[in-house]
C-alpha cells in the first residue's frame, strides 16, 4: 500500500470523525443561544453603570458647559437656587454638611465595627457567634427612611433633653444615625476580611505559644489589613451617598457647621428635597443633576480604590 | 533520675501577663459589640411599643383619612407590593443570568474584573443618583412617565447586585466535579447548567431573591421622582399608574403632614420594618437550613 493512499484514507477517517463530533443538533443551537443571552446579561452591570453616568450627565451637562463657574460652584457657600433674580449655586456648605456628618459617623462607626468584627470573628464561638452574626445582618437591613424617622422622632427629643439645645436635628444626630446605620455593614465586610486570613496562620502562631490576642494583633490584623481598609472605604461611600436618613436628621439648613449641634444640609438631601419643585430642563434642575454627576464620580472613585486596595493585597 | 521541675507546667509571669492582656481585650471588644447592638435594639423596642398600638386590621386594610392625619395605610402597602413585584420580574432573570455568566462562563481576566467593579458600583452609587438616572432615563427618555414601571425599573437596576452576588455564590458552591461528570456524558454547557448546576443551587438563589425583596421594599429615594407619590386617592390598576409606597408614606407622614396622629407614623415604620426584617429572617433561616442539609 502506497503512502499516498494511506494518507487519503486517513483524511477520509478524519473527515468522518469530524462529522461525528459536529453535533449541530437543536441542543447545540440552544447552547449557543443561551451562551449569547447569558453574556448579554453578564455585561448588563457595565451597561447599567454606563447608562447611569450617561443619563445623569445628559440632564446636567447643559449647566456644566454653559453657566457653571467651577470656582463659584465648589468654593462658595451660597445656595439659593429658587431666587428668581439672582440664583446662587455654591455647594461648599452642602459639601461641608455631607463631610461633617459622614466624618462624625465614621469616627463612631469605624472603631466600633472593627472591634465588633474582631470579637465576632476571633473571640466569639459557637452559638454566640451565630446569634451576633444574624443580629448584625438584620441591623444592616433596616431601611434608611426608618433610620431617618428614628432620628426625627426618637433622637431629636433625646438630644434636646441631654444637651439642652433648641433643635436636636443637627450634625450630631445625623452622625449618630449614620454611624449606627453604617456600622453593621462595615462589621460584616470587616468580618469577611478577617475570615479570609487562612487558619494555618493562626495555628502556626498558636503553636508558638501566642495568646489569642497576640495572634490577632501580630498575625491576623496585619494579614487582613487591606480587606479591613477596603471595608472602611465602602462604609465611607455608604455614608457619603446616604439620602433619606440624612435628609430627615440633619435639620436641612444650608450652613457650614461650627459645632456638632449646628444644623446642616447634605448634597444628597438637597437633590431629594428640591428635585420635585425644579422645572424639568430648567437651570435649577440641571444644577441638581450636576450635583448628581459629582456624587457619582466621588462614589465611583471610592469604590474603585476600595477594590484596588483589596485586590492589591491579594496579589502580594 | 531528677524530679521534674514543679514550675515547668506553671504559667510564668510573662504567660500570666499575656493571659490578662488577652482577657482584657476580649472584654473590650465584647463591650464594643454590645454597645453597637444595644442602642439599636432599644430603638427598635421603642418602635415596637409605640407602633404596636397602631397596628390593627383596620390600619392595614383602610386608606388614610382626614388629610392623611388618621386612617390606615392600605394604598401604600399595595403600592409597595406592586413596585416590588414588577421590580423582581424585571431584575431577577437578568440577575440570575448575569451570575451564571460570572460563575460558569467568565474567565479570570480584566473583563471579569470590570464586570465585578461595575456590580460593586451599582450597589455603591448613592440611591439619589439612581433616582436621577430613573428620572432621566425611564420617566423622560423612554417616556414611561412617573409610573410603577419607571419606579420599578429604577429599583431593579439598583437592587440587582443583591441577586447577582447571592446567585454567584451559590453557583460557585456547586462542586466542579458535578459539571465535569455532566460534560463527560456529552451534555452541552447549557444542559449542564440547566440540569445539574441550577437544581443544586436553586435554594441559594431563592435566599438572594428574598433579600432583594427586602431591599426593594425599603428604598425610598429612587421612587420619589419616578413613580411613587405622596398621596393618591386611586389604587394602581396597571404598571403605568402612579402609586403610593410604604417607605415614601413613612417619610411623608413623618415630615409633611402637620398634626398627624402620633401613632400613625410609628405604625407605618413598624409595618415597614416588620416586612423587611421578616424577609431577611426568612432568608437567613433558609440559608441555615440549607447549610445543614448540604451533602458535599
Amino acid at each position: 500500500m502506497s503512502t499516498s493512499t494511506q494518507a487519503l484514507r486517513n483524511r477520509a477517517t478524519d473527515a468522518r470523525a469530524a462529522e461525528d463530533f459536529d453535533r449541530r443538533d437543536p441542543d447545540w443551537y440552544v447552547d449557543k443561544l443561551l451562551a449569547g443571552i447569558v453574556f448579554v446579561c453578564g455585561i448588563s452591570a457595565i451597561l447599567f453603570v454606563l447608562g447611569i453616568f450617561f443619563f445623569v450627565t445628559k440632564e446636567g451637562i447643559g449647566f456644566v458647559f454653559e453657566k457653571m463657574d467651577f470656582r463659584e460652584f465648589f468654593l462658595t457657600p451660597y445656595w439659593s437656587p429658587s431666587d428668581a433674580e439672582d440664583p446662587e449655586y455654591g455647594i461648599l456648605a452642602l459639601m461641608a454638611g455631607t463631610a461633617s456628618v459622614t466624618g462624625l459617623a465614621m469616627l463612631v462607626a469605624v472603631p466600633f465595627s472593627l472591634g465588633a468584627a474582631i470579637f465576632i470573628a476571633e473571640f466569639a464561638s459557637g452559638k454566640t457567634r451565630e446569634v451576633l452574626k444574624v443580629l448584625v445582618e438584620l441591623l444592616a437591613a433596616i431601611p434608611s427612611v426608618v433610620w431617618g424617622f428614628i432620628g426625627l422622632v426618637i433622637m431629636n427629643p433625646l438630644l434636646i433633653k441631654w444637651f439642652d439645645i433648641p433643635v436636636g436635628l443637627c450634625v450630631l444626630n445625623a452622625g449618630i444615625i449614620l454611624g449606627l446605620m453604617a456600622a453593621p455593614i462595615m462589621t460584616s465586610i470587616a468580618e469577611d476580611a478577617l475570615k479570609a486570613v487562612p487558619d494555618r496562620y493562626r495555628e502556626a502562631a498558636e503553636a508558638m505559644g501566642a495568646t489569642r490576642w497576640q495572634v490577632i494583633y501580630k498575625v491576623v490584623l496585619p494579614a487582613a489589613k487591606n480587606g479591613l481598609l477596603g471595608g472602611v472605604l465602602l462604609g465611607v461611600g455608604r455614608g457619603f451617598g446616604e439620602t433619606m436618613a440624612v435628609l430627615m436628621a440633619t435639620g436641612h439648613a444650608v450652613n457650614i457647621p461650627d459645632s456638632i449641634f449646628d444644623s446642616v444640609r447634605a448634597l444628597t438631601a438637597t437633590i431629594a428635597a428640591e428635585l420635585g419643585e425644579a422645572v424639568v430642563g430648567g437651570e435649577h434642575y440641571q444644577v441638581l443633576f450636576t450635583i448628581g454627576i459629582f456624587l457619582f464620580l466621588v462614589t465611583f472613585i471610592i469604590n474603585l480604590s476600595a477594590d484596588l486596595i483589596v485586590r492589591g493585597i491579594r496579589k502580594g | 533520675m531528677a524530679t521534674a521541675n514543679p514550675t515547668m507546667f506553671q504559667a510564668s509571669d510573662l504567660n500570666q501577663h499575656n493571659e490578662r492582656v488577652q482577657r482584657r481585650y476580649r472584654l473590650l471588644f465584647g463591650l464594643m459589640t454590645l454597645l453597637l447592638i444595644t442602642p439599636v435594639m432599644l430603638i427598635l423596642g421603642t418602635l415596637v411599643v409605640k407602633g404596636g398600638a397602631a397596628i390593627s386590621w383596620e390600619f392595614l386594610l383602610t386608606a388614610p383619612t382626614d388629610g392623611m392625619r388618621t386612617g390606615g395605610l392600605f394604598p401604600a402597602l399595595l403600592g409597595t407590593i406592586w413596585l416590588v413585584t414588577v421590580a423582581l420580574i424585571l431584575s431577577v432573570p437578568i440577575g440570575i443570568f448575569a451570575a451564571i455568566y460570572l460563575s460558569e462562563y467568565a474567565g479570570d481576566n480584566w473583563f471579569t474584573r470590570t464586570i465585578n467593579l461595575a456590580i460593586i458600583n451599582l450597589a455603591g452609587v448613592p440611591s439619589i443618583v439612581h433616582a436621577l438616572f430613573g428620572l432621566g432615563a425611564f420617566v423622560l427618555f423612554f417616556k414611561f412617565g412617573t409610573s410603577i414601571l419607571a419606579a420599578s425599573l429604577t429599583l431593579a437596576v439598583m437592587t440587582m447586585p443583591v441577586v447577582i452576588v447571592a446567585t454567584r455564590e451559590s453557583l460557585q458552591a456547586v462542586p466542579q466535579a458535578f459539571r465535569e461528570a455532566c460534560w463527560n456524558m456529552g451534555a452541552t454547557r447549557w444542559q449542564t447548567i440547566r440540569r445539574v448546576v441550577l437544581p443544586n443551587s436553586i435554594t441559594g438563589i431563592l435566599t438572594g431573591v428574598i433579600l432583594e425583596v427586602s431591599r426593594t421594599a425599603g428604598e425610598t429615594a429612587p421612587i420619589m421622582f419616578t413613580g411613587a407619590v405622596f398621596f393618591t386617592p386611586f389604587l394602581p390598576q396597571s404598571v403605568f399608574d402612579q402609586t403610593m409606597a410604604l417607605s415614601l408614606h413613612l417619610f411623608v407622614a413623618a415630615t409633611q403632614v402637620p398634626e398627624i396622629a402620633e401613632h400613625v407614623p410609628f405604625g407605618i415604620a413598624l409595618v415597614l420594618i416588620g416586612l423587611v426584617l421578616t424577609m431577611n429572617s426568612v432568608s437567613i433561616a433558609f440559608r441555615m437550613w440549607l447549610r445543614g442539609k448540604k451533602k458535599w
